[in-house]
């Protein structure tokens, strides 16, 4: 009965794995596309090829939370662990996501601008992100029963959801207020078509990656779950 | 209805004579305002900025840390002698004792605040003749929503280890919002700006102290399951 | 010391409990069946799982499996063959249990009355104050009703703590250990305290390490080992042949 289920959680592992590839070839793919397929940007020049990589990772890194928050809330509800887990997992892609992010901007704006950092909405934004993504992390990491650990990492994940459009909305009349230089100006619609592209490929990339990440991480604690045997949540 | 805010007073009431009782925390609580206050006043160029220029950050800035020191106080009252057991024997609601709690920390971290404006006209030379009213309302209304949220971590960080530093961890995210606003109001204020331009500000704080506080009010109580 | 009658229906029915903390079985498959007037001794070495079984019994904790029934009502658990999670238990049933655990569950920087008066107040009792002076009489300390529990001696604190866990007039009293660094005079209190709660029909169940100070008081006794039961039922007539059996089972 156990081997059954060991080799269910072997086999998510295994397409966790397939999919990260699929979407590391993506990613491979884009590397190529925005290269030398994709026209350089007329007044930022080639460090602008950055931004293929930049918006993506934000934009799953915000992915990754909405689904680490209804996850959350899901799992307060229903009190089923696989819910945790997979909260679990989300949470430590969209770390990653937000770091490349975070990374990724100054190595853009550095060349640019002139300067690391910007406190520009979406840099701010996804900083604050990360900082979430980080707590959540170091709740769990303090929690030793796995039901406790559960409960208090949803309440964890519901809060920052909820959080997420009050950052959102402040931030954003805070900038309105102090206006900074436009980092990310190809959110104008003139974007033409090859660029768009890219971008959008670079996003299906970073989902299927997201995707991939997410299964292989839920695979593996899935698995210790059935190493650990009669593993399970007090509740 | 009328049971459940009795029972949130009674822990409330008991919350507060045990704080009376010791008095460290409050005394704690308010030395700990000045002494911020005092280094961000070395933290300065004299030559370059002014003491009032500098009020709104600094006074939203200590009331940030200041009420995130005051929170963690009030679920290791309930850890000494495991006397959160018995608030959790008893035949009453989990969302009666969480309102009790915040009851409690809203009247002292209040009380704490309002030490701290004073303190920082008093250090920084505030011009606030008007204007004090709405600044003690702004701050009081910042704070309802964010010590929600804080009694709802300072109970989960109780349990882990490095509770003084988790909490922080945790609730100073949640902090960004009332704090941005708070300091535009406080900007605003000092200036003599009408109120119609603060009003969509003071929304804000108020949408963000409802949501809160009824979340916090409804996740409370699987918290407290083992 | 009276026995009820094997028709009368259960105060406290426990089955099946299970308990994990990781993957860790704290507790494996234990049932208990609770009446009215009968004291059940519990014991067993260190870490077998008994504060575990007392936490599940008083609803502060919810079991992995199994379902603990407080007066035919579900106080904690899961009715077998059940997916969704079980409500947890309207707060009114706890009205009928007292629990008295290793920690005093009172504040120090408050007065024993002080303690005693909020106790009386969560309770919804009426008079708290006069409530929490009678409760302090009755364990002897009176006198001591406007002392800060920080000053009082461990005994003292223990008396207290009893006195806490009574205030409300529990049908079901679990003790976690209530002899434990006792001196004399507390521990003959608390024992006479405890035969008169008997008498009234209320019922206990007292984990201890100290089999001789409680086996007066037992109607049934049981030992765990491991978190599972390794005798359980009425207690049999001799201290000394229990004590002997104790210690075969848990070196073996």
């Amino acid at each position: 009965m156990s081997t059954l289920a060991a080799s269910a959680a072997q086999r998510t592992i295994r397409r966790g794995l397939v999919i990260t590839g699929l979407g590391l070839a993506a990613m491979a793919g884009v590397y190529v596309l925005a290269l030398c397929f994709t026209p350089i940007e007329r007044f930022q020049g080639l460090p602008q090829k950055i931004f293929y990589v930049h918006v993506p990772a934000a934009w799953s890194a915000l992915l990754a939370f909405s689904l680490v928050g209804i996850a959350s809330a899901l799992y307060l509800w229903l009190r089923d662990p696989r819910l945790d887990w997979f909260a679990e997992s989300c949470a430590e892609a969209g770390l990653v996501f937000s770091l490349v992010m975070l990374t990724t901007g100054p190595l853009w704006g550095k060349p640019i601008w002139g300067t690391y950092w910007t406190w520009d909405a979406r840099l701010t934004f996804t900083l604050l992100l990360f900082f979430l993504f980080l707590g959540y992390r170091a709740l769990r990491g303090a929690m030793h029963d796995p039901g406790d650990r559960a409960r208090y990492s949803a309440v964890v994940g519901i809060m920052g959801l909820v959080l997420v459009p009050f950052v959102h909305l402040t931030v954003y009349l805070f900038n309105t207020l102090h206006p900074k230089p436009i980092v990310l100006k190809p959110d104008s619609p003139s974007l033409p078509w090859e660029m768009l592209r890219t971008l959008l490929v670079s996003l299906a990339g970073f989902t299927v990656l997201l995707f991939g990440y997410v299964t292989t991480h839920y695979g593996l604690a899935r698995r210790a779950q059935e190493q650990g045997e009669e593993g399970g949540h007090g509740d | 209805m009328g049971k459940t805010l009795r029972i949130a007073l009674a822990v409330a009431g008991k919350d507060l004579r045990v704080e009376l009782r010791s008095r460290t925390a409050f005394v704690s609580a308010v030395t700990l305002a000045a002494l911020i206050l005092l280094i961000f006043n070395f933290a300065r160029d004299t030559a370059v900025v002014s003491r009032e220029a500098l009020v709104p950050s600094v006074l939203w800035v200590t009331l940030a840390f200041v009420g995130v020191t005051v929170l963690n106080r009030s679920f290791t009252m309930e850890r000494e002698n495991g006397a959160l057991d018995g608030l959790l024997l008893a035949p009453v609601s989990r969302s009666a004792v969480f309102l009790g709690k915040y009851l409690a920390n809203l009247a002292f971290v209040v009380v704490v605040e309002l030490v701290t404006v004073l303190l920082v006209v008093l250090f920084f030379g505030a011009d606030l003749r008007g204007t004090l009213g709405a600044l003690l309302a702004t701050v009081f209304l910042a704070s309802a929503g964010f010590v929600a949220v804080g009694t709802v971590f300072a109970a989960m960080t109780a349990r882990t280890r490095f509770a003084e530093l988790m909490l922080p961890l945790l609730l100073l995210p949640f902090l960004v919002p009332p704090v941005i606003a708070g300091v535009q109001v406080t900007t605003r204020l000092l200036a003599g700006r009408p109120v119609s331009e603060i009003a969509g500000w003071l929304q804000i704080l108020g949408l963000y102290d409802v949501v809160f506080f009824t979340l916090c009010l409804l996740v409370f109580p699987s918290l407290m399951d083992e | 010391m009276p026995f009820s009658s094997p028709s009368e229906p259960a105060l406290l029915e426990a089955s099946d409990l299970e308990r994990r903390f990781g993957a860790a079985r704290v507790l494996r498959g234990v049932s208990l069946t609770v009446r009215a007037g009968e004291c059940h001794l519990v014991a067993g070495p260190n870490g077998a799982g008994k504060s575990t079984l007392l936490r599940l019994l008083a609803g502060l904790a919810r079991p992995s499996a199994g379902m603990v029934l407080l007066e035919g009502r579900v106080l904690t658990g899961r009715p077998p063959r059940t997916r969704l999670p079980v409500p947890a238990a309207e707060p009114a049933l706890r009205r009928h249990i007292g629990l008295l655990s290793h920690q005093s569950q009172l504040y120090d920087d408050l007065t024993a009355g002080e303690n005693l008066a909020f106790a009386a107040r969560l309770h919804g009792l009426d008079r708290p104050e006069e409530r929490a002076r009678s409760g302090l009489a009755g364990v002897g300390l009176a006198e001591r009703a406007d002392t800060q529990v920080r000053r009082l001696s461990r005994g003292m604190i223990q008396r207290v703590a009893f006195a806490r866990a009574m205030l409300h007039e529990p049908r079901l009293l679990l003790l976690d250990e209530p002899f434990t660094g006792m001196d004399p005079l507390s521990s003959d209190t608390v024992r006479e305290r405890l035969g008169g709660l008997l008498a009234a029909g209320c019922a206990l169940v007292l984990v201890t390490h100290d089999v001789l100070e409680a086996w007066a008081l037992a109607s049934h006794a049981h030992v765990m080992v491991h978190g599972a039961w390794i005798r359980s039922g009425p207690r049999g007539p001799s201290m000394d042949g229990f004590l002997h059996d104790y210690r075969e089972v848990v070196r073996g």
